[in-house]
């Protein structure tokens, strides 16, 4: 079927979301609201040492507490090999073992070192005091760029960097180099009139997601599972655990709670596997949740930069050549998204000649997590704010920059791609039409723009559809809802039918119900389960026309789909889905629909933002007066969960940009493991934040979607500290521009130029 | 210690528990009663998700002992609508799409009621100070600011 944007009924409108009622009553359940009879809670010993080789774990003192029902131990997991596959990236299984509980050393501070299950929570609070472990206290290395020397401490003996021909004979902290690029960048600085070089840093800031990670588990003596939990994918958690515990996938049926968001960093396990353990141990139900200290401590969060970043242009505003630098720490196992920063970084830029090379370094952090548009946004700023600089060496406009410059149908991209649809001059020729860029500004105040760019992924996608007998119809998939998604999934399949939403009922089924799903994650779930839907719904449709003829007695071919209801040529009265679901059990049976892809052709998102600043000189602060996103959508399929998006990406960038930050004391302890010192926005430090849909549709899906949730983190970093440099004139190569490192800034920018 | 025997009004209804002396009311009211509605995301009264009005006082639940709800009337999210009739700051939640992961959302609700009952003409910068206890992570407040304001109005009486 073909679907014309001018004839779309649903699609494109604002209807109530239908799980909208539960979420605004507290009916919803989500991962640590789900509990069981006979159930046991479960806590974690943690490391208060950055790294440590553990000399002994003594148990017994807490197995002997009265109400302790099970202990365990790196010790008791199984040594596991091989990568798993999550969806967006393999997951090193040997290294996921080691961080769900340390084996030999702990590696940061928060480490999983054991875990307990008693009959209370206060029991199990009370016992993790009663184990004894050994510590040999080891130096430890918390910066990228110390931890890349030959002689930082190592994390792991045995770690030869990747990527370097012949492999290195000495171990390092440095898992993986990478270089990209194409053209002869020698060649390109040789042919510019002006080259900008800069080097920028950023701090480890967490995903922030409100809700702990939680979980209840239960085994059953002949070895079945079943765990509630909340994640961005029931299937990748099963997968996880069941590969971690050398048990079979069918046994571990993962059934997915409400998600109190993700952002990327709820795609891999950490308290799941180890209450199965426990439940194994204890033959009980196992309930498990984390402080927000744990969160801080023991999961996310994304990546501290390091950036080298060298831009060349002619006079006339074309760039010649960008090349580029870039380390990321990994925490305590390799793994940071830097292959997508050096991949994503200079993507809305047509170029001829560009080389970024790329480091994965591991640090004693937590392991980072993946984090909305993962190594985008650090790659963004230091890449955009380069490009705002030289923009202003040429005395040109920094949008006209970017146009003159901008990635369009035809660019290579640096990562070998060719863009076919994009909508990145779409954004940018917004940008300069919008009245926000027009608007005047006042003293102290400073206007910043940046664009991002993010890949958006397809994947695995299962759904199936049933009619009911009254008409109405239940589409089940298998992507957890963290934005609105049921909504759009109902949305879809409400159009395909032709009939009203509220007549389409969505669920998202548990791993036994339903078949694979990658997870919620990498932009994908309204392109590729949206499009499993949509095909699961025309396989209906397909059920639908043939009962149709059969009740008529015409041929199928005869028969059309057209608003809610087969028509044919010989008939005035058409048969509405209600009248075939009603017949369903005479014409053949229950009438469903199915479809299981792996969805290519996901499009790519490209996005401008336009940030306007007030610095207060006196005490470093930075108000955020006025925002406005600009983004290509291809098709918002509910236009205010896509805006919803873009407002929420906003928020998290300001705050990386202006607030966030791991930090650590001089023992790598982190120091702000609480919403009062890590400081994300609240609602008194953002002002509305304007969006601008452009709609470029994605020529792969049938509605034109492209993916909308991850690229808006990625301008933000650098559209506030372009505009921080309007406001004051101060180039803040460091993040967050918090307010004594801003005003220390503008006191060094004073005193140079007295 | 021996655990606290308690009797307090919870959503109208009077409701007797046995509590930990440690035990906060978020723990009561989720463990205990199984009001799993109000919701622990930091449980040091930074994040605002466990939100309760107590005695007509917005208030965390982690920040309160259970033994302390003696003798007092707490309204949560579960008691926020009346009947099948949602409260106008939920209906307008609904409507604006103010809500994502929608773990903050029952502690959205339940400040802004406690606003509205307040104050029921806020402007925009008193919405945004009096709701800064609360935190979202995925809206970028936006379209939660635009909600209460409108549901502001609905309790007005107001077109908004």
């Amino acid at each position: 079927m073909t679907y014309e944007d001018g004839k779309l009924k649903v699609v494109g409108t604002r209807p109530i979301r239908p799980d909208g009622v539960d979420k605004v009553t507290g009916r919803a359940n989500f991962g640590a609201d789900h509990s069981m009879p006979g159930m046991l809670w479960g806590r974690i010993l943690r490391s208060p040492h950055a790294h440590a080789r553990i000399t002994g774990i003594d148990v017994s003192k807490a197995e002997a507490l009265p109400g302790v029902k099970a202990v365990v131990t790196g010790a008791d997991m199984a040594e596991s090999s091989g990568s798993a596959d999550a969806g967006e990236s393999a997951i090193n299984l040997r290294d996921l073992s080691r961080n769900v509980l340390a084996h030999d050393k702990v590696l940061y501070d928060g480490h999983a070192i054991a875990a307990i299950a008693a009959t209370s929570d206060k029991i199990a609070r009370e016992a993790l005091k009663l184990i004894d472990v050994g510590y040999e206290v080891l130096p430890h290395v918390m910066d990228v760029d110390e931890a890349m020397k030959p002689d930082a401490p190592l994390l792991h003996d045995d770690m030869f960097t990747e990527g370097i021909e012949p492999t290195p004979e000495t171990s390092s902290n440095i898992a993986k180099k990478m270089v990209i690029g194409f053209g002869d960048v020698d060649d390109g600085f040789a042919k510019a009139d002006v080259i900008i070089e800069r080097t920028l840093k950023t701090a480890p800031v967490h995903q922030g997601y409100i809700e702990p990670h939680a979980c209840v588990a239960t085994i059953s003596e002949d070895g079945q599972a079943v765990v509630w939990c909340s994640s961005q994918g029931q299937f990748v958690i099963r997968d996880l655990c069941s590969q971690l515990l050398g048990m079979e996938a069918a046994d571990v049926r993962v059934i997915p709670a409400e998600i109190g968001g993700g952002f990327g960093g709820k795609t891999t396990v950490y308290l799941e596997p180890v209450a199965l353990m426990l439940s194994q141990k204890s033959s009980r139900p196992v309930k498990m949740t984390m402080t927000r200290g744990e969160v801080f401590r023991a999961t996310g969060p994304t990546s501290a930069s390091s950036m080298d970043v060298k831009i060349g242009a002619t006079r006339d505003g074309r760039i010649t050549a960008a090349s580029a630098e870039f380390r990321f720490q990994a925490g305590a196992f390799p793994g940071s998204p830097v292959g997508a920063a050096c991949m994503a970084s200079f993507a809305p830029y047509d170029l001829e000649n560009v080389s970024i090379t790329g480091y994965d370094v591991v640090t004693n952090g937590p392991k980072v997590a993946a984090y909305r548009a993962p190594g985008a946004p650090q790659g963004a700023y230091a890449v955009e704010t380069v490009v705002d600089e030289l923009a202003e060496a040429l005395n040109m406009d920094p949008v006209d920059f970017r146009a003159l410059n901008g990635a369009r149908e035809g660019t290579k991209a640096p990562y070998g791609a060719t863009f076919k649809v994009v909508g990145n001059l779409e954004c940018l020729e917004a940008t300069k039409d919008h009245p926000h860029y027009k608007s005047n500004l006042g003293p102290d105040q400073g206007r910043g723009v940046a664009s991002g760019f993010w890949f958006n992924i397809g994947g695995q996608s299962a759904a199936t559809v049933a009619i009911n007998p009254d008409g109405t119809v239940s589409v089940v998939e298998g992507n957890p809802d963290i934005g609105g998604s049921r909504a759009s999934m109902a949305m879809m399949a409400a159009e395909v039918f032709g009939v009203a939403v509220e007549k389409v009922r969505p669920m998202i089924a548990d791993t036994a119900s339903i078949a694979h799903n990658d997870v919620t994650g990498g932009s994908r779930v309204t392109f590729a389960t949206g499009m499993a839907v949509v095909q699961a719904s025309e396989d209906a449709v397909e059920q639908l026309k043939k009962r149709a003829a059969k009740m008529w007695d015409v041929e199928v071919e005869d028969v059309v789909w057209q608003d809610g209801a087969a028509h044919t040529a010989t008939k005035d009265a058409p048969l509405t889905l209600a009248d075939i679901a009603a017949q369903a059990g005479r014409t053949g049976g229950p009438i469903t629909g199915n479809a299981s892809i792996n969805a290519r052709g996901a499009g790519p998102a490209f996005t401008t933002h336009i940030c306007d600043v007030e610095v207060d000189r006196e005490t470093g602060a930075v108000e955020i007066l006025r925002y406005t996103a600009i983004q290509d959508a291809g098709k918002a399929i509910h236009p205010s969960f896509v805006e919803g998006q873009m407002q929420g990406g906003v928020a998290q960038g300001v705050g990386w940009a202006l607030n966030e930050e791991y930090i650590y004391s001089t023992d790598g302890n982190m120091e702000n493991p609480g919403f009062l010192d890590y400081r994300m926005p609240v609602a008194s430090d953002l002002p509305m934040i304007d969006t601008v849909v452009i709609e470029v549709p994605n020529p792969s899906h049938p509605f034109g979607v492209r993916g909308v949730g991850e690229a808006p983190i990625v301008p933000p970093l650098a559209a506030v500290a372009n505009a921080v440099y309007d406001a004051v004139g101060v180039r803040m190569t460091e993040l967050p521009i918090s307010p004594p490192r801003l005003l220390a800034a503008i006191d060094a920018y004073k005193a140079a130029a007295e | 210690m021996a655990k606290q025997h308690v009797n307090t009004t919870i959503n109208g209804d009077p409701v007797e528990f046995l509590c930990e002396p440690d035990q906060t009311v978020l723990d009561v009211l989720r463990d205990v009663l199984g009001l799993t509605g109000s919701k622990e995301g930091c449980g040091t009264g930074d994040c605002g998700a466990c939100s309760v009005i107590v005695d007509g006082r917005l208030s965390c639940g982690c920040l309160m002992l259970g033994a302390e709800a003696e003798g007092r009337e707490i309204t949560t999210v579960e008691g926020i609508a009346e009947g099948d009739k949602l409260h106008p700051v939920q209906q307008r939640i609904l409507e604006e799409g103010a809500l994502q992961c929608a773990f903050c959302t029952p502690g959205f609700v339940v400040a802004a009621k406690a606003l509205i009952d307040q104050n029921p003409d806020p402007t925009e910068t008193e919405a945004r100070y009096w709701l800064a206890g609360n935190l979202c992570r995925c809206t970028g407040y936006d379209k939660i600011i635009r909600a209460v304001m409108n549901a502001a109005a609905d309790v007005r009486g107001e077109a908004a």
